[in-house]
Formats: structure tokens, C-alpha cells, sequence
């Protein structure tokens, strides 16, 4: 099987596996006050450090949770609650036009439920936000935004923002900034203190560790309103008995994800340009979507090292997939939905797409595991596919009927 | 053969994709996407593509161990079925959109994309048996859709499949039970699968607007005025919204509807019987007939069956009913079953004008 899907899930590390099934076999709620409950309490705050350590936040500033959605959950609507608190003008959510849907869902919640106004910041055709947009946007009612949320890289494309110019903007208007950067923690360099954000967003089943674990790094000063309450554990914006053992694969994944990502970093580049390059070789007319990947951002890439997106013109995502699945070389069509159905990527209709584009278009996502032998996989398969994938034709194009 | 499996998250469209893998062929499971907003949970019986149905077809192909996608065939279904079906009202007809969907979805967009694909046939729960190419009632006479399928040309039965027709109903529950399939026990679809709440009129209000009109007697005098001809269907009885009952105290019944005045024209139930009729658009599934025939005719979903002369025209047929029948509604197909004993085997349809 040829695994292309890593920005859907990466397979565990190892080591991660093996401090999470030794952690499993230890009893103790890291909330309890005799020996078991130190032990786990000081297994969590163990993995707190590292975490901490690897992403250059203070210990007090990882705040765990079952991943990516909650985080960004608490992170939208915790901060916006908190700044309307502090001041009711503040209604403004600015979101870019590429975030996953766990802050885009979550921002139009705010406004079906809490009065919240949406504005959604415009990306360039590369799937960027500027720093002109984000200031424009601010500009314009600058007392009345609550926060804005970019994130860090884009998981259908690949695109990595200028966080840091982003934050200053954003700074520079007194508004706190949130970054989703689940696709970007043990990828590119990462230093929350450094960078500014508010708030930070990640996810251990992208990078090596378990699924249902991740965290918030929320700077100290930075207010939220819980979601969950209970016994208020994690600075009492998350309440719930800490997952021991998750915490700690978590935390093992993160260290090693982050300390080994300068040399995989290359070497997924090198295998990603080798797999665009001969798709390209063998469908002319295969676009890539998204940054080229030749510039630098915040010392990193300025585009996601194992991402490939391309568009096929004529085909459909989806036989695309399913022919290519047939073959046993595993990617996506995009985000994954629970009903299966691919939508056309809002991603790429707000970097200026056709519906069609959009549609026809296929991820390839590389990872820790990936080989060359992959990339030959897919280059192997791709020429019958892509032409089979004509005969069965494009998407029909034309303006949706309202039915 | 590699077959594609239409799952619909039912327990017919189940056993027949288990019985296609068991007759040794490479399946693969597709379940439509017939719509863009989905309920989540079915509602009772209503309903054929929510994201339950999409989950109960993912088990049902977990367990027969074949890949499963689902296929986003919305904009196909909204323009070729559900407009069709709204712009059929408007005119004043009774449109059927199971067989427009057959005729237009499930035989056309998916199998041509299938065969694209290099599949060599779809494979539906329809109850209806294929022998040779020839199309014949399901052996559950209850459960027959042989009428929603007479719109299919040979070229479209030839990569068909129907491995359900054989087969009583309660034996596939049985069959699915057996299997271990979680639709076993799912309630049988009815109604109109894009409108669940079961609300056709107000479905139809909704994307035609009021367009007001008046109730007529045969006579041509006016008894009363409604919102528009979308709510009528020739030979309905109930929902006329006339206060005064007829001068003879019977019942009466949609005998006509007149799209561009609005003008719905009521009568007694003798006035309904028709003994012959014209038809569009003839579809011969077995070859198109050198001459008039004789036949059987079936005028809407579930009964409604007469001996027939069918007279081929210019632009359709002429049917010629041995003994008259009600409700023969236009916009409704009317199916040629051959004259044999069995009276099983499909020969076309064609759809009834006005």
C-alpha cells in the first residue's frame, strides 16, 4: 500500500507507541493527592515541559485537550467571549477564507448564536493571507474586533503564512491573534514566544503522536472562557481528568517530531518536487495549487515540504481517488467529510478556483514514512488514471440549480 | 465482471450488492449523494439519502469486504429529476421521479460514468428480473418495479443488474439478516425521497409561488378557485377545496388541468374512464415493434393495468384501451407488458399526453 494521505493522519512513532502503552499500564488520576495521583500527575506535567520545550512555550501555556477541533473551538470561541466580556463592541471574528472548518464552523456559530460578525480575510491566488489584508480588515472598525484566527499552514495546499508579520498587524491594533497550526507543529520552525501569537493551535496525530490528543498553547495573559467546566483542571479553561497516557504519547511525539524536522523536512521536499515533477512529466496539463514552494517564511518553507495539490483538467476528484485506491495509493480529494461527500474545496475557491478546478483536484500529502518506492507508486499509476478518470468526464459546470 | 454496486443504505439495494459479490464478480459500492443538504437521521420511512443511509451503506460494504465511496451526483439529480419533476407540475402533469431518476441518474450519469471507469455494469436493489436482456416483472408482484424501469433502452439493460428480482421480499430481509447486515430490519422507503416531511404541495409552493386559478365544472362553470395546478393530479378525489358538493351528490374528481389559465376542471369519476390515449417519447427496452401490437398497459406505479392495442405514430403512440381506466394522468409513463400468459415481459413505455 502506498500511503500519500499524511495530512489526514501520520502513522505513531515508535517511541510514542511505547510511552503511551507504558503509560496505560499506570494507575492514577494526575488530580489525586497520594502516590498514584503524583505519579500521574508528574507524568503530565513532564509532557507539559517538553511540550513546551519544543514549541517555545512556558509550561503554563499548554493547555491539553482531545486535539485540533477542540483547540480551536476553545480558542475561537473562549477568546471571543472573554474579549466581549471585557468590552461588548468587540463582535468582529476575523477569519481567514482557507481555515479548517473546526474555526470556520466555530466562528459562524458565534454569529447564528452569539452575535458575532464574521469577516473572512481574502487570500491571495498562492492560498496566503497578507498582512495588507489583515490590516485593511482591522481598519476598518478597529474597537470592535475580538480576535483574529489565521492559520499557520494550509492542509489542502500546503501554504504557510507570514504568522509573525500577521501577529504584528494584528498587535498593532491591540487584538489577539490565534493560529491553527496543526499542520505546521514538527514541520516548520515553531516558536510561540518568539512569534507572538496569542493563542496556538496542535495536534498529535498529524505529527506521530495519538489520536484525541493535542493542545492550546495560550500565552499567559491571554483570556478565555472555558467550554468545559468541571474540576477545573488546565488553568481552569478546560476541565476534564487529564488523559495520562495520551498526554505523554503526545508529548514524546512532539520532541521527536520537532528535533527531527530539519533533516525530514528535506528530505520530503526533495521526494515531493520528484513526485510533481514526473506527474507533471506524464500529465502536462496537471497544475500545482498553492505556493510554488521556493521561498522562505519565518526561516521555514513557504510551503509545506510533503504537500502536493494538484488539479487534473477534466477529471473528477473523486474517480480520480477511487481509480488510484484501486491501485493501492492511498490520498484525498481534500478535506474529508463525514458523509463522504467531497464538496468543492472552499480553499481553492477562495484562492480564485473554478468549481470544476476545484473539483478535479487531488491531494498528495508525504510523511516520515514516505520512500521514494512511494513517489514511483504514484508516478506509476497516475498516467492510466488520470486518462481513465477522462473518459469518465468532469464535473458538469454550470451554475448550481437551485432546487 | 467488475460491477458497481448502487448502495442506498436499504436492505434490496444490501443483498443485492452481497449477491453480486457472491455470484463472484469485483464489486464496488457507491452511494449517491442525491443532495446537498442532508438530514442526519432518517425520519421514519421518508428520506433515502441522509447520512444515516450513507453509514448504513459503508457497514453494508465493510461487511461484504468491497471499497466504498460515495458519488455527488446533486447537480445531476437537482436538474434532471427534481426541476424535471417541479416543471411537470407547473405544466399540469403528474411526473414519476423514480423513473425519471432511473432514466436519467442511475442508468445514465452513473452508468456512463461507470462504464467510463471500466466497470461493466450497476447493480440496483430494484425489484425486477433481467434474463437475456429482457426485462420482466420481479417474482414479488407486490414489490415489482418493473414500471419505473420501462424507460430504459437496451443499451442500458445491457449493463444492468437486478439480483433481487428473483426473490421475495421477506426472504431478502431473511437473506440480509442472515448476512448479518445492519439494514436488515430498515423500514422500507416511500414517498419521494428529496421531499421527507412527505409535503408535496407545499414543496411545490414553495419553488412555484401561488399561481391562483379556478375549480371548473365540466359545464365550464366556476365552483371555486385554488392556488395553483401543482396541487391537482387528474383522478384526486380528496383536497379539492370545494364548500358546496356536486348537484348529484356524488363525488368528484380531477378530470383535467389546464396549465396556462390554471384552470383545474372537476367531474364524476365516470367522466375520469379513458379508452384511449396519446403517448410521447416511446423507450423500447427490447427493440422497437415493426407495427401496432397487443398488449398490456400499466398507466402509473401500482396498478392501473388494461389490455391494449398500441399503435406506433409519428410522434409516439396511440393507445387503444380494451376496457377503459381511471387516473390515466398526464406526465405519467404508460408501460407495454407483452401479451403472453405471464404478462411479465417489459417492451417500453412512452409518457401520457394530454
Amino acid at each position: 500500500m502506498t500511503y500519500l494521505d499524511h495530512a489526514a493522519t501520520t502513522p505513531m512513532l515508535p517511541a510514542a507507541i511505547a510511552a503511551m502503552t507504558e503509560a496505560m499500564a499506570h494507575t492514577g488520576n494526575a488530580s489525586s493527592l497520594h502516590s498514584a495521583g503524583r505519579r500521574a500527575r508528574r507524568e503530565v506535567e513532564e509532557a507539559r515541559e517538553a511540550v513546551a520545550a519544543a514549541v517555545g512555550a512556558r509550561p503554563s501555556e499548554v493547555l491539553f485537550t482531545t486535539g485540533g477541533t477542540e483547540s480551536d473551538n476553545l480558542a475561537v470561541k473562549g477568546i471571543f467571549w472573554a474579549r466581549g466580556a471585557a468590552d461588548p463592541r468587540r463582535t468582529r471574528v476575523l477569519v481567514s477564507a482557507i481555515e479548517h472548518h473546526a474555526v470556520l464552523e466555530s466562528a459562524e456559530w458565534l454569529v447564528e448564536h452569539e452575535g458575532a460578525e464574521l469577516v473572512l480575510l481574502p487570500v491571495d491566488a498562492a492560498g496566503r493571507v497578507t498582512p495588507e489584508a489583515l490590516r485593511a480588515a482591522l481598519a476598518e472598525a478597529p474597537d470592535t474586533a475580538a480576535l483574529v484566527s489565521v492559520m499557520w499552514a494550509n492542509n489542502e495546499v500546503g501554504t504557510v503564512n507570514p504568522i509573525r508579520e500577521l501577529v504584528a498587524v494584528a498587535h498593532e491594533f491591540g487584538v489577539p491573534i490565534h493560529t491553527d497550526a496543526v499542520q505546521a507543529v514538527g514541520i516548520l520552525p515553531i516558536d510561540f514566544a518568539a512569534c507572538g501569537v496569542d493563542a496556538l493551535t496542535l495536534t498529535g496525530h498529524k505529527l506521530g503522536g495519538p489520536y484525541g490528543a493535542g493542545a492550546l498553547l495560550l500565552g499567559r495573559d491571554v483570556a478565555a472562557v472555558p467550554l468545559l467546566h468541571g474540576g477545573g483542571q488546565e488553568r481552569d479553561v478546560r476541565s476534564g481528568t487529564l488523559d495520562t497516557p495520551s498526554v505523554v504519547g503526545l508529548s514524546t511525539a512532539v520532541a521527536k517530531a520537532v528535533a527531527d524536522a530539519p533533516q525530514r523536512v528535506a528530505a520530503l521536499a526533495t521526494l515531493r518536487d520528484d513526485l510533481v515533477a514526473r506527474i507533471r512529466a506524464i500529465v502536462p496539463d496537471a497544475t500545482l495549487n498553492g505556493d510554488p514552494g521556493d521561498g522562505v517564511i519565518d526561516g521555514g518553507p513557504s510551503r509545506l515540504p510533503g504537500n502536493a495539490h494538484l488539479s487534473f483538467p477534466g477529471c473528477e476528484g473523486d474517480s480520480l481517488l477511487m481509480l488510484l485506491d484501486a491501485q493501492g495509493v492511498e490520498c484525498s480529494t481534500g478535506s474529508a467529510c463525514t458523509s463522504g461527500v467531497s464538496q468543492p474545496s472552499h480553499v481553492l475557491l477562495a484562492m480564485g478556483a473554478t468549481d470544476a478546478v476545484a473539483r478535479g483536484s487531488l491531494r498528495f500529502s508525504l510523511g516520515h514514512t514516505s520512500t521514494a518506492a512511494d513517489v514511483d507508486a504514484a508516478v506509476e499509476a497516475i498516467g492510466a488514471v488520470v486518462e481513465r478518470a477522462r473518459r469518465a468526464g468532469a464535473p458538469r459546470r454550470r451554475a448550481a440549480v437551485q432546487a | 465482471m467488475r460491477v458497481l454496486a448502487a448502495l442506498s443504505g436499504g436492505v434490496d439495494s444490501s443483498v443485492a450488492a452481497a449477491r453480486a459479490v457472491r455470484a463472484g464478480h469485483d464489486v464496488v459500492g457507491v452511494h449517491l449523494a442525491l443532495s446537498r443538504t442532508r438530514d442526519a437521521l432518517r425520519s421514519g420511512s421518508r428520506g433515502c439519502c441522509s447520512r444515516e443511509d450513507s453509514a448504513d451503506a459503508a457497514r453494508v460494504a465493510d461487511v461484504l469486504g468491497i471499497p466504498y465511496y460515495v458519488w455527488d451526483l446533486s447537480e445531476e439529480f437537482a436538474e434532471d429529476v427534481v426541476a424535471d419533476f417541479v416543471a411537470s407540475y407547473a405544466a399540469g402533469e403528474t411526473p414519476n421521479p423514480c423513473l425519471r431518476c432511473n432514466e436519467k441518474i442511475k442508468f445514465a450519469a452513473l452508468l456512463d460514468r461507470a462504464l467510463a471507469l471500466g466497470f461493466d455494469a450497476v447493480c440496483t436493489g430494484h425489484y425486477a428480473r433481467l434474463d437475456g436482456g429482457v426485462l420482466r416483472r420481479s417474482v414479488d408482484e407486490g414489490k415489482d418495479q418493473s414500471y419505473v424501469l420501462s424507460v430504459l433502452r437496451p443499451d442500458q439493460l445491457a449493463h444492468a443488474m437486478f439480483p433481487v428480482g428473483d426473490t421475495e421480499k421477506p426472504a431478502i430481509r431473511a437473506e440480509a439478516a442472515a448476512l448479518g447486515l445492519r439494514t436488515a430490519a430498515k423500514p422500507d422507503s416511500h414517498d419521494i425521497c428529496f421531499i421527507p416531511d412527505g409535503d408535496t404541495r407545499g414543496f411545490l409552493r414553495e419553488r412555484l409561488g401561488d399561481r391562483p386559478g379556478s375549480l371548473v365544472d365540466e359545464s365550464g362553470e366556476v365552483l371555486g378557485t385554488h392556488d395553483g395546478v401543482h396541487g391537482f393530479t387528474v383522478g384526486q378525489r380528496k383536497g379539492l377545496g370545494l364548500d358546496r358538493p356536486a348537484a348529484d351528490g356524488r363525488p368528484r374528481y380531477v378530470l383535467g388541468i389546464e396549465p396556462v389559465s390554471g384552470t383545474v376542471t372537476v367531474g364524476p369519476g365516470t367522466a375520469l374512464e379513458v379508452s384511449t390515449f396519446a403517448a410521447r417519447s416511446p423507450v423500447w427496452c427490447a427493440g422497437a415493434p415493426d407495427g401496432p401490437f397487443a398488449c398490456t398497459v400499466q398507466v402509473r406505479a401500482h396498478g392501473g393495468t388494461a389490455p391494449a392495442e398500441v399503435t406506433p405514430t409519428t410522434d409516439g403512440v396511440r393507445v387503444d384501451l380494451a376496457e377503459p381506466l381511471r387516473g390515466v394522468a398526464p406526465g405519467q409513463a404508460v408501460a407495454f407488458y407483452r401479451a403472453d400468459p405471464a404478462g411479465d415481459v417489459v417492451l417500453g413505455s412512452a409518457t401520457i399526453l394530454r
